[in-house]
């Protein structure tokens, strides 16, 4: 019987370049995803946009391409990510360089596009689930809004025969369903299958979630060679059954344990996990060991696609400034109570609400190392954070924080500033005939 | 007896709602754990970092339960002024929730 190798090389767009290098050279897989688009980096994407319209995909693109290409080409790995973020082709052009420039002529690059749904979430009335008012109120601070695209786009693509297939905005396990549908013919509307094949992506998606990662508790849940943590990759079936597993001799491990885990990673009402594509339903699904790293799946299902897709709504919504300092020795923590009091005070006369503000006493052995725990606490880092209008403003408090190094208590040590824009993000719904994918495919 | 003797527990969140699971190191405990592991004792437990009620999901299947709920407005991803913007911590603080004595004392076997 047919199985298909599916890999995920990227969990998040910050995520290790190794692990997926390791994937395309010796996980034998036919496809390799990369899953880097948090919920609000598309709107972090779409600034970087507005600023250079070449740019706005992910920073790492150019190195995760570099890094893998050669190995994809030389074994016929085809590459599905949503690097794109809110410029899809403005990335498939500089993958289409990179491989020029690698020498991988005729690499076929497809960028597939229709999930930026702004001018229609604002023209039309949309409004914000969280609060209620019409997305047009955010006025200029909105900055994206895009939809959760199913698998229509990966699909032509593959149909079109594209090596590398670039989204924006699309569910995350839509990035491994396209594949398996288009490799094992499933129908639309076979909700059944679409819903398993949910269950393998969902799995996947976080990468070295299933592998190992973000599951050590020292004594009670170890997992060997972390430095190493190996990417998991699915050896899925016709009939929707897969099994997990990892390239052997690679860090980290795939048990029940860490299958069980990520199953209900972000999920709500395990019955109904909602995606463009198919509303999968958890519940049946089982975990069964199948060897060493190899746990095998079953028991996924699903049902009809809902008739709205989700959209993220991205807008600016101010700043947080931030300052840090450290006291330490006997009566640390009083000094750096001390110090939040003159803070919080030096803000109020500055005209700054009180209630805007968070403070916080965080610390171990950053000081002068372990071994210094007569008196407790020992030390401690004063975290003060606050949320402002304006930049200006916002600095203004990690200046505050600093300004404790010589009008502070004794001894206060090592401050650190930094002033961040927020980026929100709401969430709305559209009817998903207004989700219309393009799907442009270009060849080094 | 904390869970996390007998159990462990993943975060996840989707803006201000966030979910915790609690699956059972044996299965043979999860009947138990269900009993005495319920929306009310988590509600109790995680006292002011949450808010509202407590959802839980079963799925006997896996030996697991799903606990979903919402954090303070303060504490939403976009909005908060704290370092940990998604809740990752708080499976850590579910871990330790007290429990009573497990009926029979069964030596806890971690099934991995």
């Amino acid at each position: 019987m047919k199985t298909i190798r599916i890999g995920c090389g990227a969990g998040y767009s910050g995520d290790r370049i190794e692990p997926a290098v390791e994937l395309a050279e010796r996980g034998d897989v036919d496809y390799l995803v990369f899953e880097c688009l948090a919920e609000r980096t598309i709107g972090l994407a779409q600034l970087a946009r507005l600023r250079d319209p070449e740019s706005g995909f992910d920073p790492l693109l150019g190195d995760r391409m570099r890094a893998v290409l050669p190995a994809c080409r030389e074994r016929g790995v085809t590459i599905v990510t949503n690097m794109g973020a809110a410029s899809p082709r403005a990335a498939a052009h500089e993958v289409v360089r990179i491989a020029r420039e690698l020498g991988l002529a005729g690499l076929r690059v497809a960028a597939v596009t229709g999930d930026d749904v702004l001018d229609e979430v604002v023209a039309g009335g949309y409004a914000l689930v969280e609060s209620g008012e019409p997305v047009a109120s955010l006025g200029d601070r909105v900055v994206a809004a895009n939809a959760y695209a199913g698998i229509a786009g990966i699909l032509e693509a593959l149909g079109r025969k594209a090596d590398v297939i670039i989204t924006g905005r699309v569910a995350d396990p839509a990035l491994f369903l396209g594949p398996l549908v288009h490799e094992f013919g499933w129908a639309l509307d076979d909700w059944e299958r679409l819903g398993a094949g949910t269950v393998v992506g969902h799995l996947l998606e976080c990468a070295g979630q299933i592998t190992g990662g973000y599951f050590a508790d020292p004594g009670r849940k170890d997992v060997p060679d972390l430095a190493r943590l190996g990417f998991p990759l699915a050896e899925v079936a016709a009939d929707g059954t897969a099994v997990i597993t990892k390239v052997p001799g690679s860090g980290g491990r795939v048990t029940l344990a860490t299958c069980k885990e990520q199953l209900l990673y972000e999920i709500h009402d395990p019955a109904s996990y909602f995606t463009p594509d198919v509303v999968a339903d958890f519940t049946g699904v089982t975990f069964e060991a199948d060897g060493v790293d190899r746990v095998r799946v079953r028991g996924g299902h699903g049902r009809t696609a809902p008739d709205r897709l989700k959209v993220s709504v991205c807008y600016r919504d101010g700043f947080i400034g931030e300052g840090q300092i450290s006291y330490g020795g006997s009566n640390a923590e009083a000094r750096g109570r001390l110090a939040i009091d003159i803070v919080r005070a030096r803000l109020a006369m500055a005209g700054m609400p009180v209630a805007e503000l968070r403070t916080d006493l965080i610390g171990v052995n950053s000081l002068h190392g372990d071994g210094r725990n007569d008196v407790s606490p020992y030390e401690v880092r004063v975290r003060v954070a606050g949320r402002t209008g304006t930049a200006d403003a916002a600095r203004r408090i990690g200046a505050e924080v600093e300004a404790l190094y010589t009008n502070g208590p004794a001894g206060g040590a090592g401050a650190v500033t930094s002033v961040r824009e927020v980026m929100a993000v709401g969430t709305t719904f559209v009817p998903r005939d207004r989700v219309r994918c393009h799907v442009v495919v270009e060849e080094a | 007896m904390r869970l996390a003797d007998v159990a462990h527990s993943r975060a996840g969140d989707k803006g201000t709602i966030i979910n915790c699971s609690v699956i059972a190191f044996d299965p043979a405990d999860y009947d138990w754990l269900v009993e005495v592991v319920t929306p009310e004792a988590v509600r109790a437990h995680m006292g002011p970092l949450i808010q509202g009620e407590v959802v839980r999901y079963l799925l006997p299947a896996i030996g697991a339960m799903n606990f979903v709920m919402s954090r303070p407005p303060g504490d939403s991803v976009t909005r908060t002024l704290g370092l940990d913007a998604h809740g990752k911590s708080l499976s850590s603080v579910l871990l330790d929730l007290p429990l009573p004595d497990r009926p029979d004392r069964r030596a806890v076997e971690r099934v991995r």
